[in-house]
């Protein structure tokens, strides 16, 4: 090999690192520039165009969304208070529907499975327009009960389908050799089969708290007056143009998006969640 | 007792029903029940006559929205497509480990963040002083002075593109990554560069996987409320503004549950693709 071919080889490799590098970039760019600004806007006091950074920065407008009395702590425990309760209700509908779908032998199991495809596969705004009307009617709106039951009914299906996915990944042997040693059905399904399905479950659970946590339409509808989550909080200071407010309000709601984000590829593959039906 | 035997004798058939039944009748109650009210509502006048004037007035009013709306949704639905299969593909066919790993580990950010914060979000990044504008000013591609906002059909699309590919990407390289690496080695023993393998031997593999997620992908587009109002909610925007307007301004649940219709009939084209796809999947497991 000649000493030309060898140098262009070598300048080869650098062009391909310099454009590699400089893809990543933009993409990293595109991810994190979007966030980055919105933590700026966090800490800014004060920014108006054409500065390209905050004149000010600080911390004022946290002491007012951390303020015991404020409106934002009042609809964190408001948000926290319905996703918990939207859990509770989801799974105790979900797990024994999960149960009958991963284990039992089903009649009309198609079907079945058909019907807890639908929410998915169509828009849900007109959904929540619908109930929100009949629920005005049976004055429901504006209350947490009203919200709580949007939440659950939209965060079901994926709950049903985690915990079906859960229940199937058990091992049919286990329970037999139980049942074999003299065990009852029941004991042998909260020993052996609950338990192994248990962290599918839990997974499932968070999903529904994210999804309830962060939900805004169906809220939005439902939930006004009298309701004010996080999300609604977040939407009403930033048309009223109080960036800052809502920029805080943005962060809270994204540090358990993301958390979970890193966290899920431990207990939920890539190659599990891309069977997930959704 | 054989647990096959077990499970097909009738009662624990009933047992089954008796277990799926709670989860059913919210769907019914919840998903089902309320979808028929809208298309219904979509036919009726105020006091409950048989019309068709909800749809006249609806395409008067909002014929260009319907427009701009799936005109976004389509090109949103797309760019995600490519940005997808661009990500998978690298994941899988790339040569630099340690940048396959800095992509594994950038692209999935937002997949769990709400759309509502991806609005708000890109109201601050595409704002005239928002950081894409400094970026190109800074590397010069763009003059001070003619800095604009891209807080119209082009903000939504990205903020679309930025919060839908992590999910997408996912399907995609995990569907990717269970191909028989076989396959793929063979044909790069016969010489086949790495574009040709993408397109000719893993993009048909994954084809069904990467349908899938667009359709749902666009299927969710189409109903986001959040994104248009915070980016962009002045005429032509998309119609679930249109929607929320009619409702919360005027009381019109006719115009309202007809725009509802319309954009359940530009649903309708991925959703018979996905349940088709969706229920072959499940009845053979």
């Amino acid at each position: 090999m000649s000493a030309a071919s060898l140098d262009s080889g070598r300048s080869g490799r650098i062009g391909k690192m310099l454009i590699r590098a400089t893809v990543l970039g933009l993409f990293a760019f595109f991810i994190f520039g979007p966030l980055l600004n919105l933590v700026l806007w966090a800490f800014a006091e004060r920014w108006y165009f054409p500065n390209k950074l905050p004149s000010q920065f600080g911390f004022s407008f946290w002491a007012r969304v951390f303020d015991p009395r404020g409106n934002a702590m009042a609809s964190l425990l408001t948000s926290v208070g319905i996703a918990v309760t939207t859990v509770v209700v989801c799974l105790a509908i979900a797990v024994p529907a999960g149960l009958a779908l991963g284990r039992l032998q089903l009649r009309w199991r198609g079907a079945i499975m058909l019907v807890f495809l639908l929410p998915s596969a169509f828009p849900n705004l007109p959904v929540y327009v619908n109930i929100a009307r009949v629920f005005y009617e049976l004055g429901l709106n504006g209350t947490v009960a009203g919200v709580v039951l949007v939440h659950a009914a939209h965060g079901l299906v994926l709950a049903v389908w985690i915990s079906a996915a859960a229940f199937a990944a058990v091992d049919k042997a286990l329970e037999e050799a139980g049942r074999n040693l003299g065990a009852g059905a029941w004991w042998c399904f909260l020993t052996i089969t609950l338990p192994l399905a248990a962290p599918g479950i839990i997974a499932g659970g968070i999903f529904v708290f994210l999804e309830s946590l962060d939900e805004f339409t169906g809220t939005f509808f439902v939930g006004v007056p009298d309701v004010i989550t996080l999300p609604l909080l977040m939407f009403n200071a930033s048309m009223g143009g109080n960036y800052q407010i809502a920029s805080i309000t943005a962060l809270l709601l994204l540090v358990p998006s993301v958390g979970f984000m890193l966290l899920v590829e431990r207990f939920l593959k890539p190659n599990v969640m891309a069977t997930l039906g959704r | 007792m054989s647990s096959a035997a077990e499970q097909s004798s009738p009662r624990a058939t009933w047992a089954g029903m008796a277990l799926v039944s709670p989860a059913l009748l919210v769907i019914v109650v919840f998903f089902l029940g309320p979808l028929l009210a809208s298309v219904v509502s979509s036919f009726q006048t105020k006091a409950g006559a048989w019309t068709l004037a909800n749809f006249d007035k609806s395409f008067e009013l909002y014929s260009g929205d319907v427009w701009y709306t799936a005109v976004i949704v389509l090109v949103s639905t797309l760019v995600v497509g490519l940005m997808s299969v661009a990500i998978g593909g690298y994941l899988t066919l790339g040569t630099n480990p340690r940048a396959q790993g800095v992509l594994r580990w950038l692209y999935r950010w937002p997949l769990f963040i709400p759309f509502i914060v991806a609005g708000q979000v890109m109201r601050t990044f595409l704002a005239k002083n928002g950081l894409l504008n400094q970026l190109l000013i800074g590397s010069g591609i763009l003059e001070p002075l003619a800095a604009q906002s891209y807080l119209d059909w082009r903000g939504i699309v990205l903020a679309f593109v930025w919060k839908q590919t992590p999910f997408v990407a996912l399907m995609v390289a995990g569907a990717m990554a269970a191909i028989e690496s076989d396959h793929i080695e063979a044909a790069r023993n016969l010489g086949a560069g790495r574009l040709r393998i993408l397109f000719e031997i893993i993009i048909p593999q994954i084809r069904r996987t990467l349908m899938v997620g667009l359709v749902l992908s666009y299927v969710t587009m189409l109903s986001v409320l959040s994104v248009p109002m915070m980016i962009n909610p002045n005429s032509p925007t998309m119609m679930t503004v249109d929607v929320a307007y009619r409702i919360n301004a005027h009381g019109d649940y006719g115009v309202a549950n007809a725009l509802c219709l319309i954009s359940l009939l530009l649903a309708s084209v991925g959703a018979w693709f996905y349940l088709r796809h969706g229920v072959a999947r499940k009845g053979v497991q």
